[in-house]
């Protein structure tokens, strides 16, 4: 039988990966999430402690998917310290997916935003020519570049890194870099998923140039499905109109770039 | 001549009657724009407190193997004082607006921030199962309730509808309390109190353990509840439970509603569910002789 995707599952952490001191990878068994789309989501629940909205990282062996955390507040903390063995619940997968295009694609990604961008990774055919920028403030925070590379070795590809400080890769802001590579190249897809002023920007680039562009957003979300209304932006509701939504459409959305809402649902300012 | 799905809640009137109910997605007004063209006859907002509230923590929401769900979000909302100055502009969409509070005052104070605004009723909470001093507390309070209705009713002209659940004190009687005190109309039925336990964590789902079951599962209690409350009043009763179907919602007229509302089975079938339900009311109205859905309420009680 068909499993519910509303209905919660135990999983049990088997490996944790550091990624950079405060990033960590953890994977786990489970069929369901190992096949999710790029851009599609789980409903992570950390039990005694809180649920959260979670990209599902890929995982290399068959039957495994892995949540990428950065520990920020209490609930992504407590999932960063969790250990082999131990739980966690995972309801999903939600949302939609990128639509794939072929030919010069170019993924921008910032922080835990590269999880779906490793994902989407995976559906690229082995003709398209893949850029894939990596943007990060310094360069302990890096990760995924080697993964990235390794992803992409039967493709004609670039992975470019852009650090704030210049500590690593090419100094600036990722968007920077975006523009840049927008200015002298046409791309035949551009996806994006990050911190919202990155995608923002990205989104704006891209779309100047009359590029096909797609982000995926991030919002605090309760239910996940449609119900409790916290994720809207606009008139679009993340987890159920989304994750990913076209670039034309993002700019015509009066929220997009500027605020999110916070768990009241009263919008703050990015 | 086709039928038409225009309906009354006493003076309340509705180019169609399915609404969106209180709690689901009802924190923006692009949102509510965007239900309305999807067919919402109108929308109820979240329950509006005095003062922003988060809500629970994570999980607020669990979704039951065989269908229904269990939810404690915990009543989070933005307060009235935002929400009013959010819906000023508001002019076309018609706006029910929920208040959630534990003293007359409260409610008092709610309204007269909304007098800018315009507002097609207001729905008196007198039933969240899951959130202390309010809610199912105060429904469970009939001198409470009776002071709470009197006072919103010297307060404002708008029609006032009271939502009841299922508590301690019967709610045919908090339903009659309501009436006594001049209410306008009534909503049944909130969700009712219940729990699930994860078996390998063994320990409540929900962070504040305690939730209310909406959906499929309620749906036969919901109508029961409107079949029981008109039989025994004269009330417009809007019903509310597990609704997902046209058939569900013709099921609600021929017990005695005049309306229904909608909220699960917006997470299971999306927004579509509101052209859904109507075109489906519409053309079982024109298969079985009736013109007009007051010809439908409370049919099944003359049988």
């Amino acid at each position: 039988m068909q499993r519910n995707p509303n209905h919660t599952t135990i999983c049990i952490v088997e490996k944790v990966i550091d990624e950079t001191p405060t990033v960590r990878t953890l994977v786990f068994s489970d069929d369901v999430m190992s096949k999710v789309l790029p851009g599609q989501f789980a409903m992570v629940w950390i039990p005694g402690v809180n649920e959260l909205p979670m990209s599902v990282m890929i995982s290399n062996e068959l039957g495994k998917a892995a949540f990428t955390v950065r520990k920020h507040g209490p609930a992504s903390t407590a999932l960063f310290n969790l250990k082999a063995g131990q739980q966690i619940g995972v309801r999903g997968p939600y949302g939609n997916s990128f639509d794939l295009k072929q030919g010069k694609i170019l993924l921008v990604g910032g922080g835990t935003g590269l999880v779906p961008m490793m994902r989407l990774l995976t559906f690229m055919n082995p003709q398209d020519d893949v850029t894939v920028l990596i943007g990060a403030k310094t360069k302990d925070e890096v990760f995924f570049e080697d993964l990235a590379n390794k992803l992409l070795t039967k493709n004609i590809h670039q992975v470019i890194v852009t650090t704030d400080d210049g500590s690593y890769g090419e100094k600036g802001y990722v968007t920077d870099m975006v523009k840049k590579l927008v200015d002298v190249n046409h791309y035949d897809g551009v996806y994006t998923c990050g911190p919202e002023i990155m995608m923002f920007k990205t989104v704006q680039y891209a779309h100047s140039k009359g590029l096909f562009v797609q982000a995926s957003l991030e919002r605090m979300m309760k239910c996940g499905v449609g119900i409790c209304g916290s994720c809207c932006v606009g008139e679009d509701l993340v987890c159920r109109d989304g994750t990913v939504f076209d670039g034309d459409h993002l700019l015509s959305n009066p929220e997009f770039g500027h605020f999110h809402r916070n768990k009241a649902g009263i919008p703050e300012i990015y | 001549m086709e039928p038409s799905i225009s309906t009354s809640v006493g003076s309340i009137n509705l180019e169609r009657p399915v609404m969106l109910a209180s709690g689901i997605l009802g924190i923006s007004l692009d949102v509510f724009r965007r239900l309305h063209r999807n067919g919402a006859g109108a929308v109820v907002t979240k329950s509006l407190s005095k003062e922003p509230w988060e809500g629970y923590p994570n999980p607020t929401i669990f979704g039951l193997k065989n269908g229904g769900w269990i939810n404690a979000v915990g009543l989070s909302n933005p307060g009235a004082p935002y929400f009013a100055k959010m819906i000023e502009p508001n002019n076309e969409i018609p706006i029910i607006v929920s208040l959630v509070g534990s003293i007359p005052e409260d409610f008092e104070f709610m309204i007269k921030q909304f007098e800018n605004c315009k507002i097609t009723a207001y729905e008196l909470n007198l039933s969240c199962p899951h959130v202390a001093k309010v809610g199912l507390e105060v429904g469970d309070d009939p001198e409470l309730v009776k002071k709470i209705v009197t006072v919103v009713k010297n307060t404002t002209k708008i029609p006032i509808i009271a939502k009841v659940g299922l508590g301690t004190t019967h709610y045919l009687d908090t339903v009659g309390t309501a009436i006594e005190c001049g209410i306008d109309a009534i909503t049944a039925l909130n969700t009712i109190r219940a729990m699930a336990i994860n078996v390998d964590t063994k320990r409540p789902i929900l962070s504040n353990k305690y939730g209310g079951l909406s959906g499929p599962p309620i749906k036969p209690i919901a109508l029961r509840c409107v079949y029981e409350i008109s039989s025994k009043y004269d009330v417009p009763i809007i019903g509310c439970g597990g609704i997902s179907t046209w058939e569900d919602a013709v099921e609600f007229f021929l017990a005695g509603a005049s309306a229904v509302q909608i909220g699960s089975a917006i997470g299971d079938n999306w927004i579509g569910v509101f052209d859904d339900i109507n075109s489906g009311i519409k053309k079982y109205m024109s298969e079985n002789g009736f013109s007009t859905i007051r010809e439908m309420i409370g049919v099944a009680k003359k049988s």
